[in-house]
């Protein structure tokens, strides 16, 4: 099945659809949408020094995305700029010092598109690999990173309090956002990847009642988006990585239809009428 | 040596240095199982600021904080936002730091009163019942010391001291030390074993009874004792000026809060 470029394709967008779901509920209940463009718009000078000093590419990215994050750590430790200023600094900085760097290099030929917009199509078995393999890695250390992380997106100073050391899988937590930035430009490119890591988890809030939960559903999003996207376009001949987060948004504003219930709120009423029935004196 | 492996945390001569201005200097007290001591004093007086260098959360830029080895410390922050975003319940909440067996949140559930929000989103939650899920989940963790930041904030009058009560409850049952914060109180003297007063520095602290019946008390607080209910008001009699010195009700200046240097410190 690995022969088809078809199933390669729906393979690897599966894979980072898994790995991206988890990750994206965190980057919208920490409100690091900038943060994850930031990475991905660095991304595309990843690529280029992959191609200066004939490295995989998917190292380099990973390469400089834990940079800009360092980077970013150590500019918010000086506290001169506001957080958005930088990461908008950071974010386009990058973009054009990609662009200038890839322009330089005037023996190679690539397709820029392609990395902006992703080239899920041509896929190989090594990305496959490293898609499968990488996400592995990375879902397997965020279950272990999970408890602290959470309760650090929750307050920080009540994680520090109580042990829980948030500096430690705040860093952790960068690192793997910068693998999965690595992993998942080839299939969307770096102007959608944050697409991929929060729509499927903004559809996925208003179907749970826990945060475990809305990691799982945002997983599945994203592998139905990822699926009737790239069926869409073969259908219809659009191009394969937009195809997907247009898909992933046609699940969103279907997830916002009343007739799917916002269910939260309907649990909270039964409560509230329990409440009142309940309430007596107080303890 | 014995002494000190008695007491949770001490804190000694301990102060925060920030942008140009202590925060808060020359803390001394000590917290010791099943002891309730309050930290009390006007905004900015550096309560908070105390508090999480007992909790480890801040180093102190001065003097020393010691806290018992394997200390287990629960924290009921001042302010916890929880948007939208966040599904979160009030069971998965119980469970935020540690795994909490079924038995134990459920009875601190039961304690704090709030076993019927169990599937209740947190968010939902109005001000008074969020304060005592959060009690509840500090509860559950069975911990030595229990770090309460403003825990009447929302809460009406007669919920102000059914929580206090409350507190002495958890105390009493967990035999474990609590720190509490307040800067407005009206229950402090009822429900607390020793009162620090802080403003940038420790004013006056002692157990509330003999600190009520002395003359530096009467003084600096002007307090009326009812016999279950001791409503105070709080008067300083001296503000902190920028550059570290102290400007006196009558308009001196001096280098420390005590003119004649005596000081009223316990």
């Amino acid at each position: 099945m690995f022969d088809d470029f078809f199933s390669r394709a729906i393979i690897a967008g599966i894979g980072v659809a898994l790995v991206a779901g988890p990750l994206g509920c965190f980057i919208v209940w920490r409100r690091l949408a900038y943060f994850g463009d930031t990475l991905s718009h660095a991304a595309l000078l990843g690529v280029a020094l992959a191609f200066l000093f004939e490295i995989n590419i998917t190292l380099a990215v990973f390469g400089i995305s834990v940079c800009v994050s360092v980077a970013l750590l150590l500019l918010q430790k000086k506290g001169t700029l506001s957080s958005d200023a930088l990461l908008g600094l950071l974010a386009h900085s990058s973009l054009a010092l990609g662009l200038v760097a890839l322009a330089f290099m005037t023996w190679i030929r690539i397709d820029l598109m392609g990395f902006l917009f992703g080239d899920i199509l041509a896929v190989s078995k090594l990305d496959i690999a490293f898609i499968w393999i990488g996400g592995a890695v990375v879902l397997a250390l965020l279950v272990i990173i999970w408890r602290p992380l959470f309760a650090a997106t929750v307050n920080t100073e009540l994680a520090e309090a109580e042990g829980m050391n948030p500096g430690r899988s705040n860093l952790a937590f960068m690192l793997l956002m910068s693998a999965v930035i690595a992993i998942s430009m080839k299939i969307v490119g770096v102007l959608l990847i944050t697409a991929m890591l929060i729509i499927p988890a903004a559809t996925a809030r208003r179907f749970s009642s826990g945060p475990e939960q809305m990691a799982v559903l945002s997983a599945i999003v994203g592998c139905v988006a990822v699926i009737s996207g790239l069926f869409g376009s073969l259908e219809w001949d659009t191009p394969a990585g937009p195809s997907i987060v247009v898909a992933a948004l046609a699940l969103f504003i279907i997830s916002l239809l009343p007739a799917f219930g916002p269910k939260p709120v309907r649990a909270g009423d039964s409560v509230q009428q329990k409440h009142n029935e309940k309430q007596g004196p107080l303890p | 040596m014995l002494q000190k492996s008695e007491t949770l945390a001490t804190l000694t001569n301990a102060g925060v240095f920030r942008a140009d201005r202590w925060l808060v200097r020359d803390v001394n007290f000590s917290i010791s199982p099943s002891e309730i001591v309050t930290l009390i004093g006007p905004n900015g007086s550096g309560k908070s600021t105390t508090a999480k260098m007992a909790l480890g959360i801040i180093k102190p830029d001065a003097g020393d904080v010691k806290r018992r080895d394997g200390l287990k410390v629960a924290y009921v922050p001042q302010k916890l936002a929880i948007d939208w975003t966040l599904p979160l319940t009030v069971r998965r909440f119980m469970r935020l730091t540690e795994h909490v067996s079924a038995s134990d949140a459920k009875n601190a559930m039961i304690s704090t009163g709030i076993e019927h929000l169990e599937n209740a989103e947190v968010r939902t939650l109005s001000g008074g019942e969020f304060q005592r899920v959060m009690l509840a989940r500090a509860v559950a963790r069975k911990p030595d010391l229990l770090v309460l930041d403003e825990p009447v904030q929302g809460v009406d009058f007669t919920g102000e001291i059914a929580l206090y009560d409350l507190i002495k409850r958890i105390r009493d049952e967990l035999r474990c030390g609590i720190l509490l914060i307040s800067h407005d109180l009206h229950v402090v003297m009822a429900a607390t074993d020793r009162v620090i007063c802080l403003n940038g520095h420790v004013c006056c602290s002692g157990p509330p009874k003999t600190v009520a019946s002395s003359p530096e008390y009467k003084a600096l607080f002007g307090g009326r004792a009812a016999p279950t209910l001791a409503v105070y008001e709080h008067h300083h009699d001296h503000t902190h000026l920028p550059d570290g010195r102290v400007k006196h009700s009558d308009g001196t200046i001096t280098d420390s809060c005590h003119k004649d240097e005596s000081s009223s410190d316990v």
